[in-house]
């Protein structure tokens, strides 16, 4: 009996440190398990590589840094996907906060595939009402970016020239940690046509399902589990794929300890006169 | 006239906002975009109204000594030195994200670290919590806590390493019993908003103005 006592209240310091192990241990020693990639996935992937070179790809970052572990691989993937493939690449972000984070992967990852500011790529940073932007966009993306986040104006960028409104998007990524994938959905995807592939933390995917079912959205890519798919499917396996196993673990551990906390529960419970 | 006045700015503007949403052409249009920029300009100022409300709060408690008053230093310390960078970020390079600059140094080695060991911290008592109070006592807590361990199992790669079945599964409850309750939630908040949103225009909601 009291073993089970024992199970029925473990220190919560015991579990605190077997969280941490479960997490560090796969990371240190680089521990690997085989990716099964789902069908939402493949679909965001196709979306993109399906694109002929020179299509212009739309990015919102739409997170901070306490998403960040879960939205910036599926953030390099993308990048890396459509540097591969000669898109060109716009990114946006709604959450000021996040802004950072585009400048970061893309100054990570053009440099691999000699992509050129202004002529591959550009980042046009923040702006508020973001709502109103998403609407607004669809007219002229001048009206709310008269310049770029390095505060050069959109015109003097060979890439922006013709690129005024969401007809000349050929695809829009929102990578939501927030409501905001749903507004680019309902304004930008259901008044304006533009597809949009959803890249989302684990948390908000679940709710982002049924955009996918009725094709509101061309994919979805969700949590962390869902960048290690995207980084299976581009060969380029990174942060993601390193995660899941740690994530693995964790969760392993999580169910082990709800099971033995029901256990000795039922078990005392059942002891009690 | 204190309450009609915004009362009839409120009314004026929500219809012409749906009125232009759903009629784009000529002059709706222009005037649609107009509007929308403002709305940005006017949410950019009240980012400013939040930046003055952080701080007078917190040199209010930094000068009367309250308690936690050492917190109340830090930020405005934090917030200072933050703004300097950024101002030298803009002053030098006309650009706050320029890769390497102290404002990005401040970014990505003091504001991310933070903000992230923040949110991590919440796996742990994420853990402890879990154990505690997720016990089998009704028929409903049984059928959560089940469908909650294939979902957690079933969605990382550990779990088709167990049985190749439980990705199926896990996939399946997503799909259909969590989609169907979730559609449900999402048309019933729609409802809910266009409900209010009437209210507001009409002036039956008056809860803004107080």
């Amino acid at each position: 009996m009291r073993f089970f006592e024992r199970i029925a209240a473990i220190d919560r310091r015991l579990i605190y440190l077997a969280l941490a192990l479960s997490v560090l241990i796969p990371l240190l020693f680089k521990m690997v398990l085989p990716t099964r990639v789902s069908e939402p996935v493949r679909a965001a992937y196709r979306s993109i590589d399906d694109l002929p070179e020179g299509s212009v790809v739309m990015i919102s970052v739409d997170y901070d840094a306490s998403s960040a572990p879960e939205l910036q691989p599926i953030y390099l993937g993308i990048l890396q996907h459509c540097f591969a493939k000669k898109l060109k690449v716009l990114v946006l972000g709604q959450w000021v906060m996040g802004t950072p984070f585009g400048e970061l992967g893309l100054g990570r990852i053009a440099p691999l595939y000699d992509a050129v500011y202004g002529v591959d790529y550009v980042n046009l940073g923040y702006r508020p009402g973001y709502r109103a932007q998403m609407v607004g966009l669809g007219r002229e993306i001048r009206d709310f970016f008269a310049v770029d986040s390095r505060g050069i104006t959109l015109d003097s960028l060979p890439m922006m020239a013709g690129v005024h409104n969401y007809n000349q998007i050929d695809l829009l990524v929102g990578l939501e940690a927030g409501q905001a994938g749903d507004e680019w959905i309902q304004f930008a995807g259901a008044r304006y046509g533009v597809d949009i592939v959803i890249g989302a933390t684990g948390v908000v995917a679940p709710d982002k399902f049924h955009y996918l079912q009725a094709r509101q959205i061309r994919g979805l890519i969700g949590g962390l589990q869902g960048a290690a798919e995207y980084e299976t499917l581009i060969g380029k396996p990174g942060a993601a794929i390193a995660g899941m196993v740690a994530q693995s673990w964790a969760h392993l551990l999580l169910l082990a300890f709800i099971v033995l906390g029901n256990v000795g529960y039922f078990v005392m419970r059942r002891a009690k006169p | 006239m204190k309450k009609e006045i915004p009362l009839a700015i409120t009314f004026l503007t929500g219809l012409i906002i749906v009125v232009t949403f759903f009629i784009p052409h000529q002059p709706l249009g222009t005037m649609q975009q107009r509007l929308l920029i403002w709305y940005s300009i006017v949410l950019g100022f009240t980012m400013l109204l939040g930046v003055d409300s952080l701080l007078r709060s917190n040199l209010k408690r930094l000068v009367g000594r309250t308690p936690g008053w050492p917190y109340a230093a830090v930020l405005l310390a934090g917030f200072a030195f933050t703004l300097a960078a950024g101002i030298y970020n803009w002053a030098t390079t006309r650009s706050l994200l320029t890769l390497g600059s102290p404002f990005m140094f401040v970014y990505t080695f003091v504001i991310v670290p933070l903000q992230a060991t923040m949110f991590a911290v919440l796996a742990f008592f994420i853990a402890s919590a879990a154990y505690r109070a997720f016990r089998a006592r009704t028929l409903e807590a049984t059928l959560l806590l089940v469908t909650a361990a294939i979902v957690m199992i079933g969605r990382v790669p550990v779990g088709a390493e167990l049985w190749d079945k439980l990705p199926v599964l896990a996939d399946w409850i997503m799909e259909v019993p969590q989609m169907a309750a979730k559609r449900g939630i999402v048309i019933g908040v729609a409802l809910g908003t266009i409900a209010m949103s009437l209210r507001v225009i009409l002036g039956l909601e008056r809860t803004y103005l107080s």
